[in-house]
């Protein structure tokens, strides 16, 4: 069953067609990439996903209710969540802090505590729970800030370059842990660079190039495309 | 039974988005509250007279630090609140009189004026998505609009029912605050009884912005502070966060020129002036704007300083203030009370460390 679809969506800035008529459904439960080279239009499909850009013509629909016309914080509470580039996270704000302005939403005082405590597990953070979210090492700030998108329990979860400046070590911890969460039933979002992360992690591959979807498929037979590698080395504007 | 309660009463205002916690910091609290009780016994009418106007502004700076320091608001918009409320209170109490204790009714609805002026003023800035700098400039020019408007009211076809608004000599008739008593009115002037009024007041809205700043609330607007794109994608509509606490902010202030009116049975439009929307920030500023208790402790100070410099024929008070706000700026970013009561934190923390060792 499809949990988001997007009909014929359009984005011009001036004269360029940043995204050009996409259409793109995602299943829900599935673990999804969006590749692309640098320029091709991920960035602003992502945002017009969140509602942080209007589209210009197309349609957004969640989980059978259309979503085009909502403000950002309204598609949130449709249960769509997301992990942004740079981290997110509130930085002279307490780890638990952080996570508690994530959780306080759906849960009362006596609760708040135990599930504070279980995310910081969760997360490993749970010896920096009292320090400030900013005195966190870069991994760990991008962990937070997933674990906050977490917290709000979102049936789509969408992770912009989840592991932008990681190690390949914290890279890899980061997979596993886009994994467990998408093994729990959340549908995940991911447009990454990084393609060792994708082999890692993604179960189907859609690619973008000048703002149009180019390529879809498992992660294999994307791979395969000779097309795709032609995009990524510059070859071919096709 | 109480124990507990207290010990309610006690989560309730102390937490993370406010210094001050534990048994040394409410005994000090409470010697600094007994210190003002019976201030009044060992000082002159004049002192406490000058007391009741620095505690007057404590009200205006704390909504200050709420709206700038805590949500990261930089609004010029208080000293137009103060002004409104000002005028609305002389406006009423000229009008109506002070049967039945209206001038207290007059009070409660200066307050209301300048909470709805703000919600109004907001609603277009929040809404519109105005931020930063130009919101400063936006709230700036709002006031002095007002204050140029209010200086050319000077002619007689310038009054809202008996009370002539005055121009640049603003109005100097109203009653201060009444109560009736059986014996004849009981006025809040010779200054002891309204010095009590404001004292009391002033606890009261410490002690409820200390609530209100560490619960759910508080911390989205601290969130809203340090990453609001962040926080609106964590589902908050943050423009209504914004507008809540920008109108309890104005509020505030409203209080503080009601009061201030009542106080000196006095109000003009230099009250809304350029120095008048300058000065709350360097009292704030150099507090310390991201903690109420550092703002309101800063301000005191500060206002005492100037009035002493004022007061000794120095006409360069107010360049000090400027210098003032310049160094701490520089050099203390956070606030002189902020910064010290962290270096305080950090001293008893080593010592207790040490102790344990």
């Amino acid at each position: 069953m499809a949990l988001l679809e997007i009909q014929g969506l359009s984005k011009h800035f001036g004269g360029l067609h940043v995204t050009a008529d996409v259409d793109f459904t995602l299943d829900a439960g599935e673990l999804h990439c969006l590749i692309g080279p640098n320029g091709a239009g991920k960035s602003t499909f992502f945002r017009l996903i969140l509602g942080v850009v209007s589209p210009d013509r197309g349609k957004i629909v969640l989980a059978g209710k259309d979503i085009t016309r909502l403000k950002p914080f309204q598609r949130v509470h449709e249960g769509m969540s997301v992990k942004f580039q740079v981290p997110g996270i509130f930085k002279t704000l307490s780890v638990s802090q952080n996570l508690q302005t994530a959780l306080q939403h759906n849960c009362d005082a006596d609760a708040l505590a135990g599930k504070i405590a279980e995310m910081l597990d969760f997360l490993g953070l749970a010896a920096e729970a009292r320090s400030p979210a900013g005195n966190l090492s870069h991994g760990q700030k991008q962990w937070l800030e997933i674990g906050m998108a977490v917290c709000l329990k979102p049936r789509l979860l969408l992770l912009d370059e989840p592991t932008a400046g990681m190690s390949p070590k914290e890279t890899e911890a980061t997979g596993e842990l886009v994994k467990s969460l998408n093994a729990q039933g959340v549908t995940v979002l991911v447009v990454e660079h990084d393609m060792a992360f994708v082999r890692q992690v993604a179960q189907r591959v859609t690619v973008m190039h000048l703002g149009r979807i180019f390529a879809q498929g498992t992660v294999e037979e994307v791979m395969a495309d000779s097309r795709v590698e032609a995009i990524y080395l510059g070859r071919s504007h096709a | 039974m109480t124990m507990n309660a207290v010990r309610r009463f006690f989560s309730l205002i102390e937490g993370p988005q406010t210094i001050g916690h534990g048994r040394p910091f409410w005994l000090g609290f409470a010697l600094v509250v007994a210190v003002a009780l019976v201030f009044p016994a060992f000082a002159d009418g004049y002192t406490v007279g000058n007391t009741v106007y620095f505690l007057n502004s404590v009200f205006i700076a704390l909504g200050l630090c709420l709206i700038w320091g805590y949500v990261g608001v930089l609004s010029f918009g208080q000293t137009a609140f103060f002004g409104i409320a000002g005028y609305s209170y002389a406006v009423l109490t000229i009008n109506v009189g002070t049967a039945y204790g209206f001038t207290f009714a007059a009070l409660a609805l200066s307050v209301l004026a300048a909470a709805l002026f703000a919600t109004i003023l907001g609603y277009f800035l929040f809404f519109s998505r105005i931020n930063g700098v130009f919101l400063g400039i936006v709230t700036l020019s709002v006031t002095l609009v007002l204050e140029r408007f209010m200086a050319q009211t000077s002619g007689p076809e310038w009054k809202i029912g008996t009370a002539r608004l005055n121009g640049t000599n603003g109005i100097n008739t109203m009653p201060p605050l009444t109560l009736p008593w059986s014996g004849g009115d009981f006025v809040f002037y010779p200054d002891p009884p309204l010095y009590y009024l404001v004292l009391a007041l002033l606890l009261i809205v410490y002690l409820c912005l200390r609530i209100l700043l560490n619960s759910r609330f508080g911390n989205v607007l601290v969130a809203i502070r340090e990453n609001p794109e962040r926080a609106e994608m964590l589902g908050y509509d943050i423009r209504k966060y914004q507008l809540g606490a920008f109108v309890i902010g104005a509020a505030l202030a409203g209080l503080s020129g009601a009061l201030y009116t009542a106080w000196g049975q006095y109000i003009t439009p230099s009250s809304m002036g350029m120095t008048a929307a300058a000065l709350p920030i360097v009292w704030v500023a150099v507090g310390g704007r991201s903690d109420i208790t550092a703002a309101a402790i800063g301000t005191f100070i500060v206002l005492a300083v100037f009035q002493a410099l004022t007061i000794y024929g120095n006409q360069y008070a107010l360049v000090v203030m400027g210098a003032l706000l310049v160094l701490t700026v520089l050099f203390m970013p956070d606030g002189l009370i902020l910064s010290g009561a962290a270096k305080l934190g950090r001293i008893t923390q080593t010592l207790r460390h040490r102790r344990s060792l």
